[in-house]
């Protein structure tokens, strides 16, 4: 398949992998313990466990699922918000297909939408207006829900809302912002991440700029990667090029994707009708300054948060699901307490668990073998 | 006996035609036993009736299955769900290597159908029974309120009989052995998701719609100790394969860049990030074929209509009972397992 087939051949995937075997022996401080390598995006650890690239690596590499799985990072007690508007008369409620299995801490969507409510499935937030058009009679809200990469089209999809006149449509907005993400990662004491593959998506909206904190203040090299298999390894490699040459920049290795500024219409579309909210709660992580983003005034008639009375409670996870530790690398998905007795793909406990993009799921169902024979 | 002459002049189903009445009969004569048209069912008896004798002229014995179908779309490109009524219950027959025979045909209709789709989909079935050589013979239709039902649902339950010596089974798979499907998978699957018209996708995708039984039985002639054969429908390739090493308690590895998948399944596949290892097909088996017959049989599948694209995919290994490994074109490995739940649309 074209655009497809030329970033998956195995001689050149080959050709890498030998170079990234011979540079890890060279990089001093990969002698002394494994060098961890952080993919921010939930999107990376998919194609990593898809086409097995962990079990091609040296054994110096480790690699560290991060936080990028906007799915998993999902805190219960938004799944709750969601339910409790799906289940107000005439809502039709409409969500990506992945965020339906997120358990909240009664029902899933899924869950609720077998006791009766209208939730439906969608493919864009377009097809939720198209649905609001249909249906003036209901109130159609869309659950707006990932990273930078979902952000303008919900945004432009706001602003459709407006030009038309639409009063029926409403956004659940949940979107949140990577880079405060990173930066928490960064300064959590029992970090010990010498480098990071850049979410691809995300910075085709953002741009390079907004990573250069990483290696002006923290000294870490960042590569922008591409999603692909042989995207993932050359950006490792290149990071490595870098551990090696004891550089730390930021460079993108996508640029068939991500212009160096970013999407500049994206952006405008986006802080037009999107605001930095102080705090938002991360599944996992806790609460994160300024890593979430809510509807400004000017639309406020769209923003399902005022339109309808949420019970907005905070629910923390189980004690022994162990995902934080998991996020930064302290530990591996198996060396978590629950994983794979009480926390499973059909049980999930923790966040990590419930999307194929969690680290978690993905090494239950897709991982190294010797992962699950352990569990 | 002649077919009844009652005729159906309603254009909508109405509760009317579920209540028992003159209306009923003008329904089932005329649109069923009108189409279907078979001696047993002609006779309009509460149940067909058969020799056994001439049953065991060709086998042992018998084979029976039973299927309800609930497509969404229930027209859709390459069939609908008449077709599928009729194959699905015929390929659950012949996957045993069970010659299939007789068909019953239950039906419950939503109230409002048009009588021109049900008259489509019947003619449907009445063709697919004809291809596999299947009759038809008994029946039973309810109507449903408005809203209780989607259009229509079909259950089908058949029987087949079983020739001597033929033992298939999904306890059969040894190591050694080589797994082959008989052409593109996913086709069904990403054809019913293209239809239901959300993706807005510019392809041309069809269902692979149709009866195995020819192709088990040329199987059987070449090689009649086949190990273990079903047919991939709900769950797909990837839930057969589990199943088989669950019940022969052994590992099975697939080569991922020999399973054949069309072009336009891999696209809606990259685009909504799915796999068409879980993508029903309705006219595709997988066999677990003693190793030093496989190649026999590949070349007979490859010849019959129903397997040209047949492929070896993968093998029977030792190892971890109830495990199936994907062997990526990277030579890294992963473990396909069950799905959890459906497949789930990615976000981004």
């Amino acid at each position: 398949m074209k655009f497809v087939d030329e970033f998956r051949d195995p001689d050149m995937a080959k050709a890498i992998l030998e170079r990234i075997h011979t540079l890890v022996d060279e990089i001093p401080q990969a002698q002394e313990r494994p060098l961890q390598i952080m993919e921010v995006c939930g999107g990376h650890t998919h194609s990593i466990f898809r086409y097995g690239l962990e079990e091609l690596l040296p054994d110096k590499i480790e690699l560290v699922h991060g936080p990028g799985c906007p799915v998993c990072v999902l805190p219960m007690g938004r799944v709750d918000d969601c339910v409790a508007i799906a289940e107000q008369p005439d809502v039709i409620f409409t969500t990506f297909g992945d965020a339906m299995r997120v358990p909240g801490s009664k029902k899933s969507l899924q869950q609720a939408k077998a006791e009766g409510c209208d939730i439906r499935m969608v493919y864009s937030p377009m097809d939720a207006l198209a649905l609001a058009r249909k249906h003036p009679d209901k109130k159609v809200v869309f659950f707006g829900l990932g990273f930078e990469t979902t952000m303008p089209s919900t945004a432009l999809t706001v602003k459709q809302a407006e030009k038309e006149g639409i009063n029926n449509f409403y956004l659940f907005c949940n979107h949140i912002t990577i880079i405060p993400t990173i930066k928490a990662i960064l300064d959590s004491p029992d970090m010990y991440i010498d480098g990071f593959l850049g979410p691809g998506h995300v910075s085709m909206v953002i741009g390079q700029a907004p990573y250069e904190f990483i290696s002006a203040q923290y000294n870490r090299p960042l590569i922008i990667s591409g999603f692909e298999p042989l995207d993932v390894l050359q950006s490792l490699l290149m990071v490595l090029e870098q551990l090696k040459a004891g550089e730390a920049k930021i460079e993108n290795q996508y640029k068939r994707i991500v212009p160096d500024g970013g999407n500049m219409q994206a952006l405008r579309a986006v802080s037009d009708v999107f605001e930095l909210r102080e705090f938002f709660e991360w599944r996992g992580l806790g609460s994160i300054d300024h890593s979430g983003v809510r509807i400004r005034d000017g639309y406020a008639q769209y923003d399902a948060e005022r339109a309808f009375a949420l019970p907005n409670l905070k629910i923390a996870d189980p004690k022994s699901c162990q995902c934080g530790e998991v996020l930064k690398g302290v530990i591996k998905p198996w060396q978590c307490k629950v994983f794979g007795k009480q926390c499973t793909p059909e049980t999930p406990m923790g966040a990590l668990m419930v999307s194929t993009e969690g680290a978690c799921s993905a090494y239950y169902s897709y991982g190294k073998i010797e992962a699950r024979n352990i569990a | 006996m002649s077919k009844p002459q009652r005729t159906l002049k309603a254009s909508t189903i109405t509760m009317a035609h579920g209540a028992g009445g003159k209306a009923m009969r003008d329904l089932i004569e005329d649109v069923f036993v009108g189409t279907f048209d078979n001696e047993n069912l002609n006779k309009l008896e509460d149940q067909a009736r058969f020799e056994l004798a001439d049953l065991q002229v060709q086998g042992r014995k018998l084979a029976f299955t039973t299927d309800s179908y609930v497509v969404d779309p229930v027209e859709f490109p390459g069939g609908d769900i008449g077709t599928l009524a009729v194959n699905g219950t015929v390929n659950d027959l012949a996957v045993s290597g069970a010659i299939p025979k007789y068909l019953s045909c239950g039906m419950i209709l939503e109230e409002g159908l048009e009588v021109e789709l049900l008259r489509r989909i019947v003619t449907s079935m009445r063709q697919a029974a004809d291809d596999a050589g299947v009759t038809i013979v008994t029946g039973d239709t309810k109507v449903v309120p408005k809203g209780k039902g989607d259009k229509i649902f079909i259950n089908t339950t058949g029987i087949g009989v079983i020739p001597e010596g033929v033992d298939i089974s999904a306890e059969n798979c040894k190591p050694g052995d080589k797994i082959i499907v008989n052409g593109f998978v996913g086709d069904h699957g990403a054809a019913i998701l293209n239809a239901r018209g959300d993706l807005a996708l510019d392809v041309e995708l069809k269902t692979d719609c149709q009866p195995l039984h020819g192709l088990v039985q040329a199987m059987l002639e070449i090689c009649p100790e086949l190990h273990a054969v079903r047919d991939a429908s709900r769950g797909g390739v990837a839930t057969v394969l589990n199943e088989f090493a669950e019940s022969s308690e052994v590992s099975i590895r697939l080569m991922e860049n020999k399973i054949p998948v069309r072009e336009e399944v891999r696209g809606v596949c990259e685009i909504l990030g799915l796999d068409a290892l879980y993508f029903a097909n309705e006219g595709k088996l997988v066999a677990v074929v003693p190793g030093d017959k496989a190649d026999a049989v590949l070349d007979v599948m490859q010849s019959h209509p129903a397997g040209e694209g047949s492929a070896i995919i993968g093998e029977v290994i030792e190892g971890y009972a109830g495990r199936v490994l994907v062997q990526t074109g990277f030579g890294g490995e992963r473990i396909l397992d069950m799905l959890v739940g459906e497949q789930l649309p990615r976000i981004c």
